[in-house]
């Protein structure tokens, strides 16, 4: 456990990402099996430990600690991990291992485990009781760390991040058969018949100079659908419906799991459909954010799939060929199978960029948020490849954004988190302020962030709450302007809510570089 | 029945005073007669009339500010000796804060009362240990003194930052430390962990470093960081005040490894706030167990605290049933 608080401790202090990467390939390298796989799968927050949240370790540290001292130290401190992590009494030198410690929490009764963490807490120095605290209540899903984590593994293995990506949905902590292939020692782990989700290929912004530069001639349009990206994977045996951020909602969607009888990975929107047309997302929205769903709802806001890409034809992976060649792979598959509940997303033909741009413009009034541009001969490529495919969104300007803080509001808002700051990412890696907005979200979306904020709480500033950055939101607003008030250098005008996107993870929010081109 | 220390210590807007004595202990302000426990800034001001004080002290005073600022008349005190002051004998006990650094022992008819000035209990090969004196009232400060803050081995640090120095060898180690005490015991136990390497001090330390030599505190070989190049400190082992580290100064260097020397840093996001990458937790102070342990020894049947987070410490006190109160004397725990 030492060895994986220290790694914590430096990626906090670490000064950029390069540092980062190499302090957790330097761990990867040098730590032995289990132990390098479960520090993979704690920052992966592959772990999750029910028995164990924030109120437990409270409770123990109340019993230990008089409560006003309590209060006051983390009044100062700020963090509650790391006021429990350095209030708590004893001063041990024998910390537990990691592995000692995931498996009898697995093996443990719930009434068993507070006994059990009082123990480690004991044994342990004040920087492995902090990695201890964070490790029990998910404090360590920050940022973008898992991406740098499989950067770093990459560099180990002197193999691309695609290929780390392309199997990471099919692994296991601990991971023993990656490290393997990554050190030469086994063969690359495939996830073989499982349906296990594929990443997904992204767009870049359309910019103002792109419009000159590129030869769009040589691009394919479609509407850009406003609904959830999602994949569909239909092995035969089994199916599933993942999120973008490659979470399982089938369980959300039972009637879109009924229409799936083929063999298939599948890339589309989900949408709410009505007899052919597109409602608009407030319908969608109806049915996002639950674990279940009713026949009521299923029959007021039907679900269907807008499909545009086929990954994979029965277990052929198809990734490799153009997208013209898939789209005619997907067109032929779609006229033999007529598969329920779900459509083509339609090719829309162009003569020039200008034609586009009055189709962009129109998109506003057919619930799109505006262009898809894809390269006729691109390869399915996961990530976001430069040049291959573009999205052309509609003004006003939009952009996704990371809460970072959120507050209470005034009046009949009072007892709920609902002032928020978002943020966006920075070419560091680091998250900075770009908005305040407090409007937008109806009053069902208000409570689940409002819940949401409380549980994700990892700081608290007088009436300020630091969440865990992993909440994304659509912003819409009218002007970005330059301002030196802000630490980002940008100030947004109007800024609103135009709705949550649970679906996207927080890294693939927007950059500060993107909000700066919206500058006019 | 000896008279309680409350009827003749007395906390005035110019620092704590003691009537019998006629004079004032590290006072806020020019005074008349002034005993002083050490030569950070914030307790041995410049302007008194008489400064009484330990040899060191007087000569930290005298280069730090100054002949003619660091007092009109200098009056020398060893430790352990005593010294009459009208009605009241004084002492001076070693504090274990930096060199010369003293608690004053002051006597008034039976009653005792002990002023610490600012106090560590852990080792510091540049000053004679702390020495806890039984009294009637013991007066603390309370720099540290909020649980949280429990400092870990001094040595294992100095190894942290020598491990540090191992793993990154082309980088400059810039270890931001107070210019008084806090960069003379980085030297020693630098020196103490078998680094023998010249070690680069900024202006504001040097003169400070020559200093302790010359009273006696050997600290190997020093030179100025200022006039060696760019090149030459690569991988070198430098010293600047905590304000010059995050600056123009410590930006000068090649790639920098930026390291602090504080209490302070045991807090992670304030470490990760100013811009450490290598946070030290050394202190000059002594932390919550320290704070309550040295309490506990004085066997005082009651606390003042000047200064530093006193609500816990006062809580704390109540815990053992021993009387605490705040004397909430502004202006101490600025040092520079
Ligand atoms: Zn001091
Ligand atoms: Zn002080």
């Amino acid at each position: 456990m030492r060895a994986f608080a220290e790694l914590l401790e430096r990626l906090l202090f670490a000064p950029g990402r390069n540092a980062k990467i190499s302090l957790l390939r330097a761990c990867f390298t040098t730590e032995p099996d289990p132990e390098r796989g479960l520090a993979l799968a704690a920052i992966a927050g592959a772990l999750d430990f029910p028995g164990a949240k924030s109120a437990t370790l409270r409770e123990l540290t109340a019993r230990r600690v008089d409560s006003e001292l309590f209060d006051l130290s983390y009044d100062f401190v700020g963090d509650l991990a790391e006021t429990i992590a350095l209030i708590w009494p004893a001063q041990g030198d024998d910390p537990p291992a990691l592995p000692e410690v995931i498996d009898a929490l697995r093996a443990a009764k719930r009434s068993e485990i507070p006994g059990l963490i009082e123990n480690w807490l004991d044994r342990s120095d004040p920087s492995t009781r902090l990695a201890l605290v964070k490790l029990l209540t998910g404090g360590l899903r920050v940022g973008a760390s898992l991406r740098l984590a499989k950067l770093a593994l990459a560099e180990m293995g002197l193999v691309d991040v695609n290929e780390i990506e392309e199997i990471w949905h099919g692994l296991q902590p601990p991971y023993a058969g990656l490290f393997a292939w990554l050190e030469g020692n086994g063969e690359r782990p495939t996830p073989g018949e499982a349906p296990v989700f594929r990443p997904v290929m992204l767009a870049h912004p359309v910019e103002p100079p792109d419009l000159e530069k590129v030869d769009w001639s040589a691009f394919r349009a479609e509407q850009k659908f406003d609904g959830i990206r999602v994949q569909i994977v239909a092995t035969g045996q089994e199916t599933r419906l993942y999120s973008r951020a490659a979470e399982d909602i089938s369980a959300a969607f039972p009637d879109i799991l009924a229409a799936i009888d083929f063999h298939a990975v599948l890339d589309g929107e989900l949408l709410v459909i009505r007899g052919g047309v597109v409602a608009p997302f407030s319908e969608l929205q109806q049915r996002l954010n639950r674990k279940s769903t009713t026949a009521a709802m299923q029959r007021e806001f039907p679900a269907g799939i807008m499909l545009y890409d086929m990954l994979f034809e029965g277990a052929e992976d198809i990734r490799s060929l153009g997208f013209d060649a898939r789209r005619a792979r997907l067109e032929a598959w779609f006229a033999r199978t007529q598969p329920a509940r779900m459509q083509l997303s339609p090719l829309i033909g162009f003569g020039s960029i200008h034609d586009l741009a009055a189709l962009r413009e129109a998109a506003r009034d057919e619930h799109s948020e505006g262009l898809m541009l894809k390269r006729g001969d691109a390869p399915y490529v996961a990530g976001r490849p430069k040049g291959l495919w573009w999205k052309w969104k509609r003004a006003p300007l939009n952009l996704d954004a990371v809460l970072m803080y959120a507050q209470r509001g005034h009046g009949k808002r009072s007892s709920f988190y609902s002032d928020y700051t978002f943020g966006v990412w920075t070419e560091e890696g680091e998250l900075v302020p770009v908005a305040k907005a407090y409007s937008g979200y109806t009053d069902e979306e208000l409570n689940f962030i409002d819940r949401w904020v409380r549980n994700h709480t990892i700081n608290r500033f007088g009436p300020v709450r630091e969440v865990e950055k992993s909440l994304v939101f659509e912003l819409g607003f009218d002007a970005a302007q330059l301002s030196s008030r802000h630490k980002s250098g940008i100030a947004l005008r109007f800024p609103r809510i135009l709705r949550l996107r649970t679906d996207k993870p927080a890294e693939e929010a927007d950059r500060l570089e993107t909000v700066r081109g919206m500058i006019s | 029945m000896h008279p309680h220390p409350e009827t003749w210590l007395k906390p005035t807007p110019s620092g704590l005073y003691c009537v019998p004595g006629d004079f004032y202990i590290d006072p806020l302000r020019a005074v008349p007669r002034a005993v002083i426990t050490h030569g950070h800034s914030d307790h041995a001001r410049p302007g008194h009339a008489q400064v009484l004080a330990t040899p060191e002290t007087l000569a930290i005073m005298r280069a730090r500010m100054g002949e003619e600022r660091a007092g009109s008349a200098l009056q020398s005190l060893a430790y352990h000796e005593a010294l009459k002051l009208n009605d009241v004998t004084v002492r001076l006990v070693p504090a274990g804060h930096v060199l010369g650094s003293a608690q004053v022992v002051m006597e008034h008819r039976g009653s005792r009362a002990v002023v610490s000035g600012d106090y560590k209990r852990q080792p510091d090969p540049t000053c004679a240990p702390f020495e806890p004196v039984r009294c009637d009232v013991f007066v603390t400060e309370a720099t540290f003194g909020l649980p949280v803050f429990r400092h870990p081995s001094p040595a294992g640090e100095i190894g942290r930052l020598l491990k540090s120095h191992a793993l990154f060898p082309e980088r400059t180690h810039v270890v931001g430390a107070y210019s008084l005490g806090k960069s003379q015991r980085l030297i020693a136990m630098l020196r103490e962990a078998g680094y023998d390497a010249p070690v680069y001090l900024h202006g504001a330390h040097a003169n400070l470093c020559a200093l302790y030599e010359k009273l006696g505190v050997k600290l190997g070989d020093l030179r100025p960081a200022t006039a060696a190049q760019k090149a030459q400190l690569k991988g070198a082992m430098v010293l600047a005040p905590p304000s010059a580290v995050g600056e123009r100064w410590g930006q000068r260097l090649e790639d920098p490894v930026v390291a602090q020397a504080s209490g302070w840093m045991r807090i992670r996001q304030r470490a990760k706030a100013s811009g450490i990458e290598l946070p030290l937790i050394i202190s000059d102070h002594a932390d919550w167990d320290d704070l309550l342990a040295t309490i506990k020894e004085t066997q005082a049947p009651e606390i003042w605290v000047t200064h530093g987070a006193e609500e816990a410490l006062i809580r704390a006190c109540t815990l053992m049933q021993i009387r605490a109160r705040a004397l909430s004397l502004i202006g101490y725990g600025e040092e520079e």
